[in-house]
């Protein structure tokens, strides 16, 4: 624990810190409503396509500012998105080979600009390189400021038009159909989830920026089916995830950023997919282990009143295989069960099986049931 | 950086083992596939290096191609559980693998010649640093790999043309005439794998991304049958390999990035300019479109006014534009268009229609 107390006490890595948590914050957020749109891997091909924009902010101002190099991405990552669109309303191609054109295309041309960028005398390699898989121990208290002005702004614009997002996302039609201006909300919502990813490039990289859109969000969809909730636990577990990878990778040598990130991020889903309250596969399997349990239950009990249905004593012993013979085959756990709620008994002598006072009630309960009340 | 004659065939025929594979890739709808996997396979080719503590060990392609495919199974599972959708699933799984295998670079393979950029980003002008000799001609090693791929990709359609047919355009037809969809799936994936290693001293694993898509993409625009799609895109994705090595030498930029520029370049080309469903082809026929609607519009107006008293205003050339609603271009353009299909003609500036013209307004204005 003695490296968690320096973590903390050290400036810089409490910068890196509150920068990475801030921007794990927006992509989770902003992430919910890409995986509700369907729209998860277009994170991918925006930070791939984003690229070049920084090459081209970088060359046309000469200025390293983050938030030029953040414009230029936003820019170029939002033409992507168009042109996204624009493959697939005009021609027969489905959208997977659309972002597949271009997430590649992009990479490559901004490949060849910042080939040429860091080819100029003055640029000094510029740091730009750090955009493909970022390296968050090198932001400055002012790039922290720039993610915290453009989060924050992009998640104000989220709550301003939180009832309008909401609807988009979940009934377009119905949204055009009361007269919103569904094209321009759909616009700004991308624009949006561009932004949340853009500026997460220096810190995570252009690779794996889209992994910090999808895994919180898919996280966070397990535990609950209220949006703002979904939003919200989004937002923390990106947030999570930031601080846990910037902390790591600080506090541990040669240990990059972003992968952190995205391992932390992954690991958080993973265990919600398993855990999570009722969607968990966990949860899932007991509920349904429990129900067979309970319909065995149901199934041994009648096949006991058939036994002693037209016996005057129903307290009698019987062999235990004797279930077999009224097509139960292995009861013996159940039998194990019943025995633990007091319902039968085991005969000393042979270990019959023999109902109980409380089991017989339970019988009468149990086959009034199922003939339902006359 | 000189014409190097090995280094072009190398991106040329990395360009086509590519595109024939793509091609299958977009007609099934499995293009992010080649995403995921030119990421994931750098945990392949890490493990495997690892393990045998050499660059140049096939267990490097073997390693890759296992982790391509055991991307896909995984992605297969994630669906499985029915928590997540398709997108959400790949997007997990190979942001998450690729980590992996950047943080093992970075902790253990940091002091050879093995490092993320050389993966990701390919360099061909460096294929000369690792050669080997075939029947006595030194080759880079990275020629002989990829046409190696090549020559299994042509194997794998040539051999199976018939059941990938089936497959991606009826796949339950496919499925009851016995073939194994999920073979045959597996199979691609595999070769996807195999190709994304081969290619990535080449061009890089995410600019394979571009070879695999963007010319077969191109292709779809052009082509009506499977065997055109392939032999187009093929054309294509080589005319981009070669374009893209020229177009590097001139700006003394990285191949890999000038080949995928090329990629997206052939690809606008075929959107803007192919024959039927390209976007130039489409407005050239709106656009007729509009002016034959315009035309019979015309012929009805006239039809209506024809030996009426109005006719000598309703029917004047000059006021056509006024009566129909027109931009004073457009009517011109329509008067010209329906006086060349010979539906009227003109007598002293007044429209009259020909037995052809009449014919087309009795018919509408009887059929609506």
């Amino acid at each position: 624990m003695d490296w968690l107390a320096t973590l903390f006490s050290d400036y810089t890595v409490r910068i890196v810190m509150l920068g990475c948590a801030l921007l794990g914050f927006t992509a989770g957020a902003l992430g919910v409503f890409a995986l509700l749109r369907r729209q998860s891997l277009l994170g991918d091909a925006i930070s791939h396509a984003a690229l070049p924009g920084v090459a081209i902010a970088f060359l046309l101002t000469g200025s390293r500012d983050p938030l030029v190099l953040v414009l230029g991405a936003l820019v170029s990552g939002w033409i992507g998105t168009l042109v996204v669109s624009a493959i697939t309303r005009s021609t027969r191609l489905r959208e997977d080979s659309a972002l597949g054109i271009v997430l590649s295309v992009f990479f490559g041309i901004g490949l060849v600009m910042l080939v040429i960028v860091n080819k100029l005398p003055t640029a000094g390699k510029a740091g730009l390189s750090t955009f493909l898989f970022g390296n968050a121990s090198t932001m400055l208290a002012s790039d922290v400021r720039t993610i915290c002005i453009l989060g924050l702004a992009c998640l104000l614009c989220l709550f301003l038009f939180w009832k309008e997002f909401k609807l988009i996302s979940f009934d377009p039609q119905f949204a055009a159909s009361t007269g919103l201006p569904e094209r321009l909300l759909d616009t700004s919502l991308t624009t949006l989830i561009v932004l949340a990813i853009v500026i997460g490039l220096q810190a995570v990289g252009v690779v794996l920026m889209s992994a910090l859109v999808v895994a919180p969000a898919a996280a966070a969809r397990q535990f609950s089916d209220r949006l703002f909730v979904v939003v919200m636990l989004g937002g923390l577990f990106g947030a999570l995830s930031g601080v846990a990878g910037a902390g790591m990778s600080a506090s541990i040598e040669k240990l990059p950023t972003g992968p952190v990130i995205v391992v932390f991020a992954s690991i958080i889903t993973v265990l919600a997919i398993l855990l999570a309250p009722h969607r968990g596969l966990l949860p899932e399997y007991l509920r349904q282990l429990a129900s067979r349990r309970r319909i065995e239950t149901q199934r041994v009990l009648q096949a006991l009143y058939r036994l002693v249905e037209t016996d005057p004593d129903p307290y009698r012993a019987h062999d235990a295989n004797v279930l077999q013979v009224v097509g139960l085959r292995s009861a013996r756990h159940t039998i194990a069960a019943m025995q633990d709620l007091g319902w039968v008994e085991r005969t000393e002598d042979r270990g019959w099986i023999r109902l109980t006072q409380a089991g017989w009630l339970e019988v009468q309960r149990s086959v009034q049931q199922r003939e339902g009340p006359h | 950086m000189n014409l190097d004659l090995p280094i072009l065939l190398t991106a040329v025929a990395v360009a086509l083992g590519c595109s024939i594979i793509g091609t299958l890739l977009v007609l099934r709808r499995m293009s992010l596939i080649s995403d995921a996997i030119s990421h994931s396979v750098l945990l392949g080719i890490v493990l495997a290096f690892l393990a045998t503590r050499d660059l140049a060990s096939p267990w490097l392609l073997i390693g890759a191609a296992m982790v391509g495919v055991l991307t896909v199974m995984l992605i297969q599972l994630l669906l499985t559980t029915r928590r997540l959708k398709e997108d959400s699933a790949i997007g997990l799984v190979f942001p998450l693998l690729f980590s992996i295998g950047v943080i093992l670079i970075t902790r253990m393979a940091g002091d050879v010649h093995l490092d993320t950029d050389a993966v990701l980003l390919g360099e061909l002008g460096f294929v000369w640093m690792d050669q080997t000799s075939v029947l006595g001609l030194d080759l880079p090693r990275s020629f002989i790999v990829s046409f190696c791929m090549l020559l299994a990709n042509l194997l794998f359609v040539g051999l199976c043309y018939k059941e990938l047919k089936i497959s991606i355009f009826d796949a339950g037809l496919a499925a009851s005439l016995g073939f194994s969809p999920l073979l045959l799936h597996y199979m691609l994936v595999s070769l996807v794998s195999l190709t994304a290693v081969a290619s990535f001293d080449a061009v890089g694993s995410i600019l394979m991304v571009a070879l695999m898509i963007a010319p077969p993409a191109g292709a779809r625009l052009l082509s009506n049958s499977l065997a055109q799609m392939l032999g187009w895109s093929m054309l294509l994705g080589s005319l981009s390999a070669v374009a893209g090595y020229y177009l590097a030498i001139m700006l003394d930029s990285t191949i890999g990035g000038c080949i995928a520029m090329c990629c997206g370049l052939a690809f606008l080309l075929c959107w803007l300019l192919a024959p039927e469903r390209g976007l130039l082809a489409a407005w050239l026929r709106s656009a007729r479109q509009r002016v034959l609607f315009a035309a019979q519009m015309l012929a009805v107006h006239i039809a209506n006014h024809e030996g009426r008293p109005e006719e000598g205003v309703e029917c004047h050339v000059a006021n056509i534009a006024e009566h129909m609603h027109w931009q004073q271009q457009f009517a011109d353009d329509v008067i010209g268009y329906a006086r060349r299909q010979q539906m009227l003609r003109e007598q002293d500036s007044i429209l009259r229609l020909t037995e052809e013209g009449r014919g087309i307004a009795e018919k509408l204005m009887l059929h609506g």
